[in-house]
């Protein structure tokens, strides 16, 4: 929320030896890497490979098996659940299907966070309500119900409940998944653009390519095989220097990398 | 991060040329209380004002609560006619007025309160539309049940086989526990009349009548109902929500054949054990009573039922009990097959699947209960 503080390129969060596991099975191990205030920070890797899961770790659903995940230097995991919620309130999640609550409108479903978390006036959050509706080209749909528009503008208006208490950080779970290519990339144009007027942090989850070239600032790419990460950086620099034939081969879809 | 900003306030100043110069100062999140407006408001109104402009020397932080603010202000500028000069604000403070501006505002707004008048109206025209629905539902069933008869089965055995263990052996345990307390419930209300005339003895055949015509059936009816009937509203409803419905009919399946069918049969096979299963616990239940409360013995107990029942009340509760299974199936995949696409419709369906199955258990127990009378069963 501290919008005048925008890219001074801090440390926003920091991931620390992480290591993830469903019971015994352990899907990524000794993750480490840092996303700078900001920045949009792609977490990509192939089907499978545990980004969701990552994000999952990120965002408070899952607890880590080993490592720690720090927000501005504050252990998020060591934190007791009161105090996690406190952090959690930072975050704008945008899920994959949009999750918009199917039995309310799209302005209740924006207004419910600003309802438990401010003390605005009812009159205050309708405009905030038409405010972030307007701001995902989604301006009068407010009484609309989530059954009742089509999926890309789900996303959208799971992307304005998101960002309903101008959260520091925005997270995104396959954020162009299930749209068309002119969708996708306004998606894309949106969050740079919020994130360049907001100054917020934005973390991605995302295989498509064209998306990742678009947006990104930082990466980490997953590895199933490897089970940790294989590369971190700039995924058009990734893609030109990267040494490992697999990162090439991923940025490149394949097309390169084989040729070792 | 210390936070030190002072909280937001509003200066007007008013230059000789129709300019009304807003200063912003401190800090516009949302956190705190914005200043309020409707004085600003109202000078924009002036008939002298002819241009708006801003000053953001000395504004601090900013969020949605600034933008709000100033799309207040911006609809007012709009409504009188007054320029609104937007330059002096920061960059991503205009930016973000130019992209919530870019889309025009559906003006097709819909009502969202009804009048109580329109809304029994619906659900009165949703009730009569219902009726042709169900009608035609329960028709593609049954000419689905004769496609069966003649041909091979369109669904999957394993689905017909899981559905069989659902509605049979994993319901014994409530099924059991309910039936034993009403058989006791029975016994004592029985009991304490009984007593005054001395005839105890026919607790068993009040328990024995009532369990094996009535509550046997009627009450794994209305457990199926709740148990089974809402699992089949509530798995058919998310298929339909997720699309899985379309996708059988896609590939030419018949939902009915392949989904309703399956579930129907094996309700109606395994509800006619089921309450002979439960006639028994209700007998036993008010053996339970009649022996340890009661000062009868087992045997004795044993007889005078054996004496009280033939077996056409066993067959009048099975018959019943069989009537029950088809109702609370239809009712189950009826409101399962056409729930609406999101899960709050699947919801509303297994609300509507137990409501509905239970009300026609009842019609239709009192209808059969009349008929047997007259056929003097």
């Amino acid at each position: 929320m501290e919008h005048s503080t925008t890219t001074d390129g801090s440390a926003h969060i920091e991931v620390q030896g992480l290591t993830m596991a469903y019971g015994e099975n352990v899907i990524q191990s000794d993750l480490d890497f840092v996303v700078r205030r900001g920045d949009v920070f792609i977490i990509m890797g192939g089907s499978g490979c545990g980004k969701s899961t990552l994000l999952r770790h990120l965002i408070g659903l899952h607890e880590p098996a080993r490592g720690r995940i720090l927000y501005d230097g504050e252990d998020f995991w060591a934190a007791g659940p009161e105090d996690r919620t406190l952090f959690m309130r930072r975050f704008g999640i945008l899920y994959q299907a949009g999750a918009l609550w199917s039995s309310m409108t799209l302005a209740e479903n924006i207004a419910l966070p600003l309802e438990e978390y401010t003390d605005l006036e009812p009159a205050a959050i309708r405009d905030v309500v038409a405010l972030k509706l307007a701001l995902v080209g989604l301006a009068g749909f407010e009484d609309y119900y989530p059954s009742e528009i089509s999926g890309g503008m789900r996303k959208r208006a799971g992307l304005a409940r998101a960002m309903a208490l101008d959260p520091e950080i925005l997270f995104f779970d396959e954020p162009s998944a299930g749209l068309d290519p002119i969708s996708a990339r306004r998606l894309d144009d949106l969050i740079l653009e919020i994130r360049d007027s907001l100054g917020s942090t934005v973390v991605v989850v995302t295989h498509e390519l064209a998306s990742i070239f678009a947006i990104a600032d930082d990466s980490v790419l997953l590895s199933r095989d490897a089970g940790t990460a294989i590369a971190t950086g700039d995924p058009k620099r990734l893609l030109a220097e990267s040494p490992d034939p697999r990162v090439r081969e991923f940025l490149s879809r394949g097309e390169d990398g084989g040729d070792e | 991060m210390v936070d030190r900003a002072t909280a937001a306030e509003l200066n007007v100043a008013r230059a000789d040329d129709g300019t009304l110069t807003v200063r912003l100062d401190g800090d516009w999140r949302l956190r705190h209380p914005l200043p309020a407006s409707e004085d600003l408001l109202a000078a924009i109104g002036g008939p002298e004002v002819k241009r708006l402009a801003f000053d953001a020397s000395r504004l601090d932080k900013w969020d949605s609560g600034l933008l709000v603010f100033l799309r207040r202000l911006s609809g007012a500028c709009d409504e009188n006619g007054v320029e609104l000069d937007l330059e002096e604000l920061p960059q991503g403070v205009r930016r973000l007025l130019e992209i919530a501006a870019e889309v025009p505002e559906v003006r097709s707004r819909r009502a969202t309160s009804k009048s109580w008048l329109a809304a029994i109206g619906e659900s009165v025209a949703g009730a009569a539309r219902t009726a042709p629905e169900a009608l035609r539902f329960v028709g593609e069933v049954t000419l689905a049940t004769l496609r069966l008869v003649g041909g091979k089965p369109r669904f999957r055995r394993v689905d017909f086989w899981w559905t069989v263990q659902q509605v049979s052996v994993q319901a014994l345990p409530i099924v059991s526990l309910l039936s034993f307390l009403v058989g006791l419930i029975l016994a004592y209300v029985g009991a304490v009349q009984l007593r005054q005339f001395g005839a105890q003895i026919y607790v068993a055949d009040l328990v024995g009548l009532a369990v094996a015509r009535e509550m046997g059936p009627m009450m794994t009816g209305i457990i199926m109902a709740g148990r089974t009937g809402a699992a089949f509203a509530a798995s058919i409803g998310s298929m339909q929500a997720n699309e899985e419905v379309d996708a059988l009919k896609t590939l030419a399946i018949p939902p009915i054949d392949f989904l309703v069918l399956p579930r129907m049969l094996a309700l109606v096979l395994m509800m006619p054990a089921l309450v002979l299963y439960a006639d028994l616990l209700g007998i036993l239940g008010g053996a339970a009573i009649a022996v340890s409360a009661m000062g009868l013995g087992a045997v004795e107990y044993f007889e005078q039922s054996r004496a009280a029942l033939d077996l056409a009340d066993f067959a009048v509760g099975l018959v019943k009990g069989s009537v029950f299974g088809v109702m609370v199936a239809i009712a189950g995949c009826f409101h399962g097959i056409r729930c609406g696409r999101s899960s709050a419709a699947v919801g509303a369906a297994t609300t509507s699947a137990v409501v509905t199955g239970i009300v026609l258990i009842i019609v239709s127990d009192a209808l059969l209960t009349v008929i047997f009378d007259i056929l003097g069963i």
